[in-house]
């Protein structure tokens, strides 16, 4: 593995200084060179970094990328969610175990090889999706694991279009752009403007233009602003939300990986409006992609004067550093990834207070999402109001949203908030891949809901699609034709979130497991007397009780197929 | 001081407390009863077992009473029918997974909230082997329902002393040592603040479980520390 235990010893001396918050980068390191994190170097890592031996076990044991045991040489990863699971990632999973079984038999390689089922890797638009040693490569069936280790080199593109191509005006041409390129198409050039005015005057413009967060929860950014400004209180932190891993979304990854600077350029800006001189951005521990890329990204960004003192000849100095998440899904939600920079347990905090007054380190924070952040510059550029012209009154701006499963061509397209589904689906998808008709889509991910035929002139808009009860949550949309069993994406999403509860409140940590097995059952066809009833009551405490957002959605696609085909949770025998 | 009071209302009942009160303690001042498991008064309030929520006029979610405080203008309902539902299914969550016949509290709780204790059919307990790894307590998380107690007497609420944390997350999570050493090898210290929280007879002292296996008190008290010190598991002394 790429580093020696003398090299590994180097880093920690080099980290200790910082205490806990180093905890992650130094078991990422020890995994890295070590293969695995015994307890002889977890005690040496909490030694290093003074943290009580018994918590850097619990962090050890919470994040599914560190291993208390020896794993292969060669890891590899198959996705195991809905999309994937539409284009055979099932096959392609007992293939390569198949397979490795095999050639450990004849040539005694057991150890070698490691086969893992994974939650989605946000590349389902390249369904079925495999990782090999953290990079993508796009599976079939038909491939044997030394075929798919061999194809690492290649990285799979991202089919992006739309209807307008602001944010990704400089996406899908595959290639990375750098740094002079992104200079040349007016690439910080908001953030001159910006720091031209006043802070308030940036927050104001903001607030003009409408922009709510694009990682789910559909806040206004400028409020989100505003308040961490005002928030007494020092230093403040502003934190780029990467961790994207809500099932069906891959957008932040081709934001990362074709035009790092833009989200850069967004968290300047961020930062000279609050008055924040430090920011993080929190990468998912699967996309190791666009960790490189955004970490070049930075690199070029400080040589050329963009980050550190004094930027562009202002008093505004501000430094990034970026974070690595080690397989959580739950510390996506802000207030767990707070904790996982901290070096803890992703477990949410209890809210009130909010980030924006207690947030990183108990300091006022902003934490926005990749696209979030990335509308920013355009906002700027275009100003407010010409901003405004694009979307709904209350949904301004352009939106990316994922588009997968069941249509002919997959992909990532820019719209106008506020286009019907069906015009993402039939126009830009191209309608459905095979001959049987549109069932279904899921819209907004594992915590989303479904679109029926009916829902298909339902406008894309945060407001549209409240009214037919459905959240848009990230922009997901998964796509199932007739032929599909809604049974077996249904009984997936249980298991993700089964698998993903952090474990802190009951509701969830209980309700996920329990919804499994009804779910089981269910998708067997042979649901108990009293199932219905149960995944009802289940479904609505884990909502109505749960701490976050996590147990709070986990039924949220199951109580929505409940209402549209009840017949689904009919015994095989009483369903006609 | 007034000028801190905030008015609400508690189940129809106009009420005031000075701000920054929790809705479990202006409840308590008005006769009002919330049940509460993991909240305890002298340990940090995580507010995640949920049995206390009551439902709030205008929020989205249930709130926990433990924690929330109560704000003026505030419309609490402390048995509604959302709230009853959240607290029966919870309780019949739990009867699935824990062995709570040393929790008589929560026995009681399953009475009024007309918990049916056989809810899920199927369902897979956490049913761990016990730990006998030292002389002072055995460990039974069979028992555990993850209150978090202990692991903050030991650590910040009490006794900086850190020798537990978790193991695993979500369903499968338990608490543990660091990698599962026995007791004696890791930072505890036998200050038995852990036993003192813990509400479900999930860490007890030797010698009541001695005594409940079926020791004679004589013969516990002749017994060497090594003697009960043993490293006998359930499965073990099953077998
Ligand atoms: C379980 C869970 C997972 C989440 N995952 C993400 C994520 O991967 N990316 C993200 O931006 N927001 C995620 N969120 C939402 C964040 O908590 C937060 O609202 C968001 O980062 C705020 O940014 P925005 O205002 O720019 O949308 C998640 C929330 C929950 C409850
Ligand atoms: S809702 Fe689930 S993920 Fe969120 S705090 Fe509770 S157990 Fe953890
Ligand atoms: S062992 Fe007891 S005190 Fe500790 S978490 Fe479990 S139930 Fe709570
Ligand atoms: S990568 Fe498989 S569903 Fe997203
Ligand atoms: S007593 Fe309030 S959440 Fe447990």
């Amino acid at each position: 593995m790429a580093q020696s235990s003398s090299s590994f010893e180097a880093l920690l001396t080099s980290l200790a200084p910082q205490g806990r918050t180093a905890l992650l980068p130094a078991l990422h390191a020890a995994q890295e060179t070590f293969g695995y994190i015994s307890d002889q170097v977890a005690a040496q890592i909490g030694k290093a970094l003074g943290v009580p031996l018994a918590e850097v076990f619990g962090v050890v044991e919470f994040y599914t990328l560190f291993h208390r045991h020896p794993v292969g040489e060669v890891l590899l990863h198959v996705c195991n969610d809905p999309a994937c699971a539409l284009a055979g990632a099932d096959t392609v999973y007992k293939q390569i175990v198949f397979q490795t079984a095999e050639s450990a038999a004849g040539e005694g390689v057991s150890t070698k090889v490691r086969v893992e089922k994974s939650p989605c890797l946000g590349l389902c638009d390249h369904a079925p999706a495999v990782l090999v040693q953290s990079l993508p490569v796009k599976a079939s069936p038909a491939q044997t694991w030394q075929e798919l280790v061999a194809a690492t080199a290649t990285r799979p593109l991202t089919y992006v279009d739309g209807d307008v191509r602001l944010l990704t005006a400089l996406c899908g041409r595959h290639t990375t752009v750098r740094l002079d390129e992104y200079r040349r198409h007016e690439g910080y050039r908001a953030l001159e403007q910006a720091l031209q005015s006043p802070p308030e005057a940036v927050i104001e413009e903001v607030k003009a233009s409408g922009l709510v967060g694009r990682g789910g929860a559909a806040f206004p950014t400028g409020i989100k602003w505003q308040s961490a400004a005002q928030a007494p209180g020092s230093p403040k932190y502003v934190v780029c939300n990467a961790d994207e891993a809500e099932p069906g979304a891959f957008k932040d990854r081709v934001l990362m990986e074709d035009n790092p600077h833009a989200i850069l350029e967004g968290m300047l800006i961020a930062a000279y409006a609050i008055g924040a001189a430090k920011g993080y951005i929190y990468i998912r521990g699967e996309y190791m992609l666009p960790y490189r890329v955004m970490q070049r990204a930075v690199e070029e960004a400080q040589a050329a004067g963009l980050l550190g003192e004094r930027i562009l000849g202002s008093d505004f100095c501000f430094e990034i550093e970026i974070r690595r998440g080690a397989g959580a899904y739950i510390c996506g939600e802000e207030t767990a990834l707070f904790e996982s920079i901290e070096g803890k347990r992703g477990f949410p905090r209890l809210k009130p207070p909010f980030p924006t007054t207690h947030g990183l380190f108990g300091k006022p924070t902003v934490i926005n999402n990749v696209e979030t952040l990335a509308n920013v510059p355009l906002i700027l550029r275009l100003g407010a109001e010409e901003y405004r012209r694009l979307g709904t009154p209350q949904s301004p701006g352009p939106k990316l949203f994922c588009l997968s499963g069941d249509v002919k061509r997959p992909g990532l397209y820019e719209v106008p908030l506020g286009v019907p589904l069906r015009h993402l689906i039939e126009d830009l998808g191209q309608g459905m891949r095979n001959d049987a008709p549109f069932q279904a889509a899921l819209i907004g991910g594992a915590a989303g809901a479904f679109a029926t035929p009916e829902h298909l002139d339902t406008p894309l808009s945060f407001e549209g699609l409240r009214a037919a009860g459905i959240p848009l949550g990230a922009g997901v949309v998964t796509v199932f034709d007739s032929t599909r069993d809604l049974r077996d994406p249904l009984y997936r999403l249980a298991r993700f979130f089964a698998e993903e509860s952090c474990g802190k409140c009951y509701p969830c940590q209980i309700g996920t497991q329990r919804q499994l097995e009804i779910m089981e059952r269910v998708l067997e066809g042979r649901p108990l007397p009293g199932d219905w009833e149960r995944l009802q009551d289940v479904g609505w405490t884990m909502t109505d009780a749960s701490i976050c957002g996590l147990g709070q959605t986990a039924a949220s696609a199951i109580l929505s197929a409940m209402k549209h085909w009840p017949e689904l949770f009919q015994p095989a025998a009483e369903r006609r | 001081m007034t000028a801190n009071l905030v008015q609400f209302t508690l189940d129809g009942t106009p009420a005031q407390a000075p701000a920054g009160t929790t809705i479990l303690k202006a409840a308590q001042q008005l006769g009002i009863a919330i049940p509460t498991i993991c909240y305890h008064d002298y340990c940090t309030a995580n507010a995640l077992c949920r049995i206390c929520v009551v439902e709030v006029k205008g929020a989205r979610v249930l709130v926990p009473a433990c924690t929330a405080t109560v704000q003026d203008g505030m419309e609490i309902h402390t048995q509604s029918e959302r709230v009853q539902r959240a607290r029966r299914v919870i309780l019949e969550m739990l009867y699935s997974t824990v062995d709570l016949s040393e929790a008589p509290e929560i026995e009681a709780m399953a009475a009024a909230y007309d918990v049916d204790c056989q809810r899920f059919p199927q369902a897979e307990p956490r049913r761990p082997p016990l730990i006998d790894d030292n002389p002072m307590y055995v460990r039974d998380y069979a028992k555990c329902i993850l209150c978090w107690r202990c692991v903050q007497v030991c650590a910040e609420d009490a006794q900086y002393t850190y020798a537990i944390n978790f193991k695993g997350r979500g369903y499968e999570t338990q608490i543990s040592t660091f990698y599962e050493v026995p007791m004696p090898e890791s930072t505890c210290v036998f200050c038995g603040q852990c036993i003192g929280v813990c509400p479900t007879g999930a860490l007890k002292f030797k010698r009541q479980y001695l005594l409940e296996i079926g020791y004679a008190i004589e013969e516990i008290l002749q017994m060497t520390r090594s003697e009960r010190g043993g490293r006998r598991r359930r499965a073990e002394r099953s077998a």
